[in-house]
């Protein structure tokens, strides 16, 4: 008997009609849209975008080229080189270069380094326009660094009860 | 001078062109597609004809059933045909002289019959639909479902009986297949299928543990 | 002479183009229309850059698409493959000459216009075959197939319809048809009352005539990338879409025109004003149904190809066949109202 009385639901196409209400319910919700050039997604201070290389207080760069990033980068994306400073003798790199069509954004290269030398910034915002720009060398990771140095500190102090 | 009986009498010409050619490719044509399609081109300036004949309702019968319906399966068919061109025309020269005689005497026999029906000729009586006053489908439904009932009936049988037919030839009961039934699975209501136990989230230490609930398949 | 040839040929040549140039714009409105309803249905904007309410994306679209190339496959039929675009947009700008308007706004008042609408829509299904048979491609032809085999298996129920309605009507006038649905109850006076099953299974028919979701396996993207046309680019493919949505647009006018009265008002002739019949009823009424391909488009999952199958002969047809012994009794027991109007 209750099939009998199914069949003549579904010739009323009950379902149908409760999904098209659904979908009309939907359409007068609040949209999600981002509208992306004006509007921005609030990123999360562990956001793992472009990367940087910071400096101390002082002026003096913090990566002691001790090349632990370019052993855990399961990317294979960073490569260093690195010889005692002509001016004192200290160990530093004399290459630090990130392939960024490699570069997985795992942020590995971060936790890594013991001195907080290699970050992620929030830039994800950039592009190339030629051939070989896509490996970032070791002046534009500084530079990079010195231009959003507070960002960055702001950033890792958010961050640093969990570290 | 535009004339409205010299623009019919031109439109004529120009139909009557276009299926002569049309028809003429669909014998001559080496791609078979092409041909089926030369077929349609032929249906429809015919229907073009037709049309101009104030034949209506069968002009538009014919688009719809030969040329919207059956070229349509024809089309299908021939394309998923893989024909080796090479081998139709082999034979080509060896049955040239039957297919001329048989050709020939089709002419004959068909100019024959022009001829007889020549001298019997007798001018066109009036076109029975515009004398009754009425379009050309129209009088066509009246004619058939009244005096012409018997034979549109049992046309109609026939035809039924060759759909039937065709349905039973091809209707096979594989044993075996696994098969959906749609309807059995639309009937399917959750209270068949689904089991809900409620049971307390944790049990008291003392009883001992039961045997596991078997999960049941989805 | 001048005057003639003005009336024989100039005319008609002025009164097709005052039909085909507002419908291809509104096939681009239509374009605009179905990206922003199923935005919002997906609880997003649309388009909303180009032009007000971004209006003109679907003319940023047209000129997209003409300027770029039209690519030749590979082994292609190249004659049919340029063809099966026009072949496929005659026969659905063709079926527009005998829609009426108005009372008097008719291209073509024919006596036998639905059997020429059914010629035409029946001839739509020549450019999908031959757009997916000369493209040289496997999917392109699996879409063909599927297309075809669904628009002629939708036709018959469509048919089974129309001949519901053409046995109320008493005639094959669009005109005429229109003019039968008039009477004093408004609304209640159209033949989608007496005719409510056969009206659902002509609006569901329609859209798998055109091959709209969720009946588009002719071009359903997860198995076959796009169906017929997957080969084509650029104002080829504009003309597909051009004839698809010309189709959608066409089967949104033969329901308002069929089963909801046409021009005619939905409230009774005593009501002032509105009770009047005006072009803008149906155009109110085409703009309801034409949303209506929009709405199911997003909200149902596309059906599964045999499904399509057993649903339109199983289902459709022994409806349509039952409603057309019913319409007969209506109209011999006059249960119906039927208006003459005019």
């Amino acid at each position: 008997m209750s099939r009998v009385t199914n069949y003549f639901k579904s010739l009323l196409l009950i379902e149908l009609l409760k999904g098209m209400a659904l979908t009309l319910r939907y359409m007068f919700l609040p949209k999600y849209t981002m509208r992306y050039p004006m509007e921005h997604i609030p990123k999360s201070n562990r956001f793992r975008g472009l990367h940087a290389l910071r400096r101390y207080a002082n002026g003096e760069e913090r990566c002691i080229a001790c090349k632990l990033c370019e052993a855990v980068c399961p990317a294979l994306a960073i490569t260093i080189d690195s010889a005692p400073r002509a001016s004192d003798g200290q160990r530093r790199t004399t290459r630090y270069d990130i392939d960024l069509f490699k570069c997985i954004y795992c942020g590995f290269c971060e936790e890594s380094c013991p001195v907080d030398s290699i970050v992620e910034t929030h830039i994800h915002e950039y592009h190339f326009e030629h051939r070989g720009e896509n490996v970032v060398t070791k002046p534009q990771l500084l530079a990079i660094g010195d231009r959003f140095e507070a960002d960055i500190a702001a950033a890792r102090a958010q961050d640093a009860a969990y570290r | 001078m535009i004339d409205t009986s010299l623009f019919q009498l031109v439109c004529f010409y120009a139909f009557a062109a276009v299926t002569v050619v049309a028809a003429l490719s669909v014998i001559t044509l080496r791609n078979s597609v092409h041909a089926v399609l030369a077929l349609v081109l032929t249906f429809f300036s015919t229907a073009c004809i037709w049309m101009l004949a104030e034949a209506e309702f069968l002009a538009i019968a014919l688009i719809v059933v030969y040329v919207g319906a059956v070229m349509v399966l024809f089309l299908f068919v021939v394309m998923m045909l893989d024909i080796d061109q090479e081998k139709i025309r082999e034979g080509f020269v060896k049955y040239l002289p039957v297919g001329l005689v048989v050709a020939v005497v089709m002419l004959v026999e068909m100019l024959g019959l022009i001829g007889v029906r020549v001298m019997h000729a007798q001018t066109m009586g009036e076109n029975p639909a515009t004398a009754a006053g009425m379009s050309n489908t129209a009088w066509l439904g009246m004619a058939l479902y009244s005096q012409y009932l018997l034979p549109f009936e049992i046309a109609a049988l026939i035809l039924t009986v060759g759909v039937i037919a065709a349905v039973a030839l091809t209707l096979r009961q594989r044993t075996g297949a696994r098969k959906q039934h749609a309807s059995e699975q639309v009937a399917v209501r959750a209270k068949d299928r689904v089991r809900i136990i409620k049971m307390a989230a944790e049990r008291p230490v003392e009883t001992p543990p039961a045997a596991p609930v078997q999960e049941s398949k989805p | 002479m001048g005057d003639q040839l003005i009336h024989q040929l100039l005319l008609p040549l002025l009164y097709t183009i005052c039909v085909v140039l507002p419908l291809v714009i509104a096939v681009a409105l239509y374009v605009w229309w179905e990206r922003k309803v199923i935005g919002w249905m997906h609880v997003r904007m649309g388009p909303n850059k180009v032009g007000p309410f971004g209006l003109l994306q679907a003319f940023a679209d047209v000129v997209k698409l003409l300027v770029k190339e039209v690519i030749l496959p590979t082994n292609a039929n190249k004659a049919l493959y340029y063809l099966a675009p026009l072949i496929g947009l005659v026969p659905a700008l063709a079926a527009w000459a005998v829609i009426p308007f108005s009372d008097k706004a008719v291209l073509s008042n024919a006596n036998a216009g639905l059997l020429y609408l059914l010629a035409m829509t029946s001839l739509g299904v020549y450019g999908i075959i031959l757009a997916g048979w000369s493209s040289n491609s496997r999917y392109a032809l699996l879409g063909a197939m599927r297309s075809a085999a669904q628009v002629i298996s939708y036709e018959l129920a469509m048919g089974l319809c129309l001949v519901c309605v053409l046995v109320l009507a008493g005639s094959l006038n669009l005109t005429d048809i229109v003019h039968a649905q008039a009477g004093n109850k408004g609304l209640f006076d159209w033949f989608w009352l007496p005719l409510l099953p056969v009206f659902v299974v002509y609006f569901i028919s329609g859209v798998a005539e055109t091959n709209r979701a969720p009946f588009d396996v002719a071009e359903g993207e997860s198995e076959i990338v796009a169906g017929f046309h997957v080969e084509y680019s650029g104002s080829a493919f504009a003309l597909f879409f051009l004839a698809e949505y010309a189709n959608m647009i066409l089967v949104a006018f033969l329901a308002s025109i069929l089963f909801c009265g046409g021009w005619l008002s939905p409230f009774p002739a005593s009501v002032p004003v509105l009770g009047a019949a005006n072009p803008v009823w149906l155009a109110i009424k085409v703009f309801v149904f034409a949303t209506l391909f929009l709405w199911f488009r997003a909200t149902f999952p596309r059906y599964r190809y045999d499904q399509i199958m057993r649903l339109g002969w199983k289902v459709f047809i022994p409806i349509g066949i039952v409603w057309v012994l019913v319409a007969g009794c209506m109209k011999y027991y006059g249960w119906v109202h039927v208006g003459t109007g005019g």
